[in-house]
């Protein structure tokens, strides 16, 4: 007599993430959306002061080779009250530098629920779904969700060089004039300014894209799956997480470095990770 | 002419002093109430979520717009089942009281009645609305059905 044979089990799937928190709330991000992890202090020098009345979300500005980051204060982002960031995230694909207060942990999450659909407003572009550690739930975001193409195009616009005051047909461009506006709005520049066909960045997903993750590149790849228990709002992840070079140390560390990887500077960079994908913008 | 009637079963929920029904197939469970999650969004109707049977199920308190007013206690969550365009999610809504299971015939609301009212049913001499949760609960906003330019301009030129 034949035993039938042993069925093998599903092995678990799942995705590494980041937890942080922002003004004592907290999230998740997966750990392949983060490029780096900074102290807020290597940026004193580094980042622009900028000032759009629409975004005030947005007060700096990183110049990063020939692209530029813009700083988002999470707090402001989500609505909740300010506090004092130490940290921040350069999102992996995207033009955004994010303020957090800190990390609580990385782990693994096993499973991504789809934001349910009673939330239908602005949250839905803020995170990819809601995931379950420790009893806790929490929100992961979506990394492409913190400045809009709107915002975007403003952001972009508010650096570009003021255009000379010429019409078609016109002989009586003042050129005094248009020679000072340039040389004023030089110091805004810093890189060839461009637009939103330029800029490297996702469209806001739909709910079935967010329910099958937005981790870039290889990630993606390897982890859209089939769902975990046929569940319309559930996702899983397949394969392990990408592995994470790095190393996380206190803001106040000094002699914080990552392994394995080549930060944009080394110096106060917290954690950084090994570009596992495609990620041309952001070259290193 | 008397209007026409359904025969069903509905639950019975107290929101304070006030009794509301809703169809008893649209009911998943009646729970203790546990821990809500918050989070940082902008639905206004949506507290929060809570666990349930490894499901994440916002919560809702629905008595703001029903009675006039949020509830200071709850006695219970009572799940019930949203239907959106392409599937069913469950939503939880705090009760104050206890539910109760009843027969009754329900009177399809009339085109004068709110949005959110189903119908109405008798049950020991109140009269109750039964609750059409699509229309009282969050959910997308459906798309409005767009005229083609062509017949704008068709239109325009007339």
């Amino acid at each position: 007599m034949r035993l039938p044979a042993p069925v093998k089990s599903q092995p678990v799937r799942t995705e590494q993430i980041i937890l942080f928190r922002v003004s004592g709330h907290l999230f998740a991000v997966s750990s392949a959306s983060v490029q780096e992890v900074r102290s807020v202090d290597t940026l004193a020098g580094a980042a622009k002061e900028i000032a759009l009345a629409g975004i005030r979300k947005v007060r700096h500005i990183v110049q990063r080779g020939e692209h530029s980051l813009y700083v988002v204060n999470g707090a402001m982002h989500f609505g909740l009250p300010p506090s004092p960031p130490a940290l921040v995230f350069v999102l992996r694909r995207t033009r955004t530098a994010l303020l957090v207060d800190g990390i609580e942990k990385m782990t693994t999450m096993t499973r991504l629920q789809a934001l349910p659909q009673a939330f239908c407003n602005e949250e839905r572009d803020w995170y990819r779904g809601v995931t379950a550690i420790d009893q806790t739930v929490v929100p992961v975001i979506k990394p492409e969700g913190f400045l809009t193409p709107d915002e975007l195009f403003l952001l972009d616009t508010s650096l570009q060089p003021a255009e000379p005051a010429t019409e078609i047909g016109s002989d009586f461009t003042n050129e005094a004039s248009t020679e000072t506006a340039s040389q004023d709005a030089q110091p805004l520049l810093g890189a060839a300014p461009y637009g939103v066909k330029d800029a490297d960045f996702a469209q806001p997903a739909t709910d079935d894209s967010a329910i099958a993750g937005t981790a870039p590149g290889i990630f993606e790849e390897l982890f859209r799956t089939p769902e975990l228990d046929g569940s319309a709002n559930t996702s899983s992840f397949a394969g392990a997480a990408p592995a994470v070079s790095g190393s996380f140390r206190s803001p106040d560390s000094n002699n914080s470095i990552s392994t394995g990887a080549t930060p944009y500077s080394s110096r106060g960079v917290l954690f950084a990770q090994l570009d596992s994908d495609d990620s041309a913008s952001f070259p290193q | 002419m008397s209007p026409q009637t359904d025969s069903e079963s509905f639950v019975l929920l107290r929101l304070a002093e006030r009794r509301f029904a809703v169809a008893a197939g649209d009911i998943a469970e009646l729970v203790a109430p546990s821990r809500i999650f918050r989070f940082p969004h902008h639905t206004k109707e949506i507290e929060g979520v809570i666990l349930r049977r490894g499901r994440i199920v916002p919560v809702c308190d629905v008595a703001a717009r029903l009675i006039g007013k949020s509830l200071l206690s709850r006695r219970f969550y009572l799940i019930a089942q949203r239907r959106y365009a392409s599937s069913t999610e469950w939503v939880a809504l705090p009760v104050t009281g206890d539910c109760e299971l009843i027969f009754a015939e329900m009177i399809p609301a009339s085109e004068a009645d709110l949005p959110h009212v189903a119908g109405w049913l008798s049950h020991n001499g109140d009269v109750i609305e039964v609750l059409n949760l699509n229309a009282l609960t969050p959910g997308p906003i459906a798309a409005q059905p767009t005229v083609p330019v062509e017949v704008l301009h068709q239109e325009a030129l007339r």
